[in-house]
């Protein structure tokens, strides 16, 4: 079976000399739930625009489920859905219409184009606002318009740039919950997001691009195993008159009933509350200091840093 | 399927432009024939009585084709350079850059939204002038062919102005500084036949005033111009047009990066 997407040295100069692209090569397999990660500038939404036909590439390859974007652009564009990262839609326009459009655009009829519009803003929970200009609609309700809207013709790739931003938290879950589903029914999905927290939920796989460069591509759980130290907070439930000197944990302090605490990938944490225990401190409670994701970003992303 | 495919596309998107001046029809449709009525009254009415005869006809019967050609000229491309502007602004154009729909036939698509409202519009014009002047029609088919044929022309032109307009003021600039003074020397409201001999030439390289004349041919049976000429010039600019805009959006020429 072809890959649902397969790069292979991408490059892309805009006119100014500016090198979004260097060159970069990636696979997704079908069904794949695969995030694409990076900070601002390094690339993402550059390929993303040129695997949706909205940037024109410098060179390379760029194939959908085994279609050419240069040969068979056609049978490429219409395996693909799109989510992009700002609003694009004709905010006058009603709800119902800019997704029946959208179907009218991959040849779907208008008919059927209303069933599914149906479907997907029901299952969206904008059906009661099909009659309503876009530009009514919040933040949330626009970003899953724009997901209706992508799914309409049923592709077999979808790609959301940041499908997220500016979400409040419960939206964003039966966002979540919507994007498990469709990639449950054999989906594949593409995300990036600045959520890292996001991309860990969803994804089994994961790049991370930076300068135009592919500096990490490997599957979720492996990524996180190369976690070496990883920092907890620690709320304490007395003050400490000094910090406790642990055997095999470093602690700092954050304030006097707050402790942070690293432990190696080798350690475990039942052996650092046995240590605290020994010590005399009590933990009200223990977490994460930064989403271990987070954690790997940002060293990686600082390694890519020229020196 | 393909064909198929195309033909619901390009449906969809005559369907959506339609829609989009419908939706707004006090700003498109109304003003236009509320303007045209003013024309009359006063270019017609007013001081058309002290002008007496042009080319044998009543002024208020002459100017008729050339307000009508006019409005349809205006609207055609006010629709198109409007509409593909504001989906480039709002980028509701990558609506129709993702999906498989080839360029000559979002080019179509805009064109027939251009073409839809110039008929809408002229159509209101045309009743308009009934209270004003009695219906005269000398030949239904070059009527027709020239209404349809100058609107898909002007439609083009609004849309090339779409595709390199960057700024809402872009947007007037070719309709303010070129398409009006040409309308306007284009012989709506004139016999050219009036002018000196030098004037008389430099009005040839107007191409409205072949436009004008062939929709009063049309209308009345009167033309400065010969029709087949007018039809070779109008052909031919659709032509370029076409292929110019079509050069355009294969290069991505504002709409890709």
């Amino acid at each position: 079976m072809p890959k649902a997407l397969s790069i292979r040295n991408l490059t892309k100069t805009y006119r100014n000399g500016f090198q979004a692209l260097k060159g970069i090569d990636l696979d997704v397999e079908p069904g794949d739930f695969f995030a694409l990660l990076g900070p601002n500038g390094a690339g993402k939404s550059t390929t993303i625009g040129i695997i949706a036909s909205l940037v024109n590439k410098t060179g390379g390859e760029v194939s959908i489920f085994g279609h050419d974007l240069d040969r068979e652009k056609d049978a490429a564009k219409a395996c693909l859905g799109l989510v992009p990262q700002e609003f694009n839609f004709n905010s006058f326009e009603p709800v119902v219409e800019i997704v029946v459009n959208q179907a009218g655009y991959y040849g779907i009829p208008r008919r059927q184009a209303y069933e599914r519009a149906e479907r997907y803003l029901k299952e969206l929970g904008l059906w009661e606002k099909r009659h309503e200009t876009a530009r009514t609609l919040s933040g949330g309700m626009k970003r899953r318009l724009m997901i209706a809207r992508a799914l309409v013709h049923e592709p077999q790739l979808l790609i959301l740039d940041e499908p997220t931003a500016g979400v409040d938290i419960e939206i964003r879950r039966s966002m979540w919950a919507f994007l498990r589903k469709i990639n449950a029914e054999g989906r594949t999905i593409i995300l990036t997001t600045h959520y890292l927290e996001e991309a860990e939920n969803l994804c089994r796989n994961i790049a991370i691009i930076d300068h135009g460069e592919i500096v990490e591509n490997t599957t979720m759980k492996g990524l996180l195993g190369k976690l070496n130290v990883e920092t907890f907070v620690l709320d304490l439930a007395r003050p400490l008159a000094q910090l406790p000197q642990l055997p095999r944990h470093t602690l700092r302090w954050v304030d006097e009933l707050t402790l942070e605490a690293d432990i190696r990938k080798e350690d475990s944490v039942n052996q650092l509350f046995t240590d605290l225990a020994a010590a005399d401190v009590q933990v009200l409670s223990l977490r994460n200091k930064t989403n271990r994701l987070e954690q790997l970003f940002m060293n990686l992303v600082k390694e890519n840093r020229p020196s | 399927m393909n064909l198929r495919r195309n033909w619901i596309a390009f449906q969809t998107i005559v369907i959506k432009e339609v829609l989009r001046f419908m939706r707004i029809w006090v700003q498109t449709v109304l003003p236009p024939a509320i303007t045209t009525a003013l024309y009359f009254i006063i270019f017609g009415g007013l001081i058309g009585s002290r002008i007496g005869e042009m080319d044998g006809l009543r002024y208020m019967d002459f100017i008729v084709p050339g307000l009508i050609m006019m409005t349809i000229i205006t609207n055609s491309y006010a629709n198109v350079v409007s509409s593909f502007y504001g989906s480039k602004f709002q980028h509701h154009i990558e609506e129709m850059l993702v999906a498989p729909i080839p360029n000559a036939l979002i080019i179509l698509g805009f064109v027939a939204g251009g073409v839809c409202r110039g008929l809408t519009v002229g159509v209101a014009v045309t009743l308009v002038s009934l209270l004003f002047s009695p219906f005269s029609m000398h030949n239904l088919g070059v009527t027709l062919s020239v209404v349809l044929l100058t609107s898909v022309l002007f439609s083009l032109a609004g849309l090339i102005n779409g595709i390199y307009a960057k700024s809402f003021d872009d947007i007037s600039i070719i309709p303010t500084f070129v398409l009006t003074p040409l309308t306007y020397l284009g012989g709506v409201f004139y016999s050219i036949t009036m002018l000196p001999e030098f004037w008389q030439g430099v009005s040839h390289l107007n191409p409205i005033l072949y436009m004008v004349n062939a929709f009063r041919y049309g209308l009345l049976g009167v033309s400065d111009i010969n029709l087949w000429l007018s039809y070779a010039i109008i052909l031919g600019f659709i032509a370029a047009l076409f292929s110019f805009s079509l050069y355009l959006l294969n290069k991505g020429h504002g709409i890709r990066n």
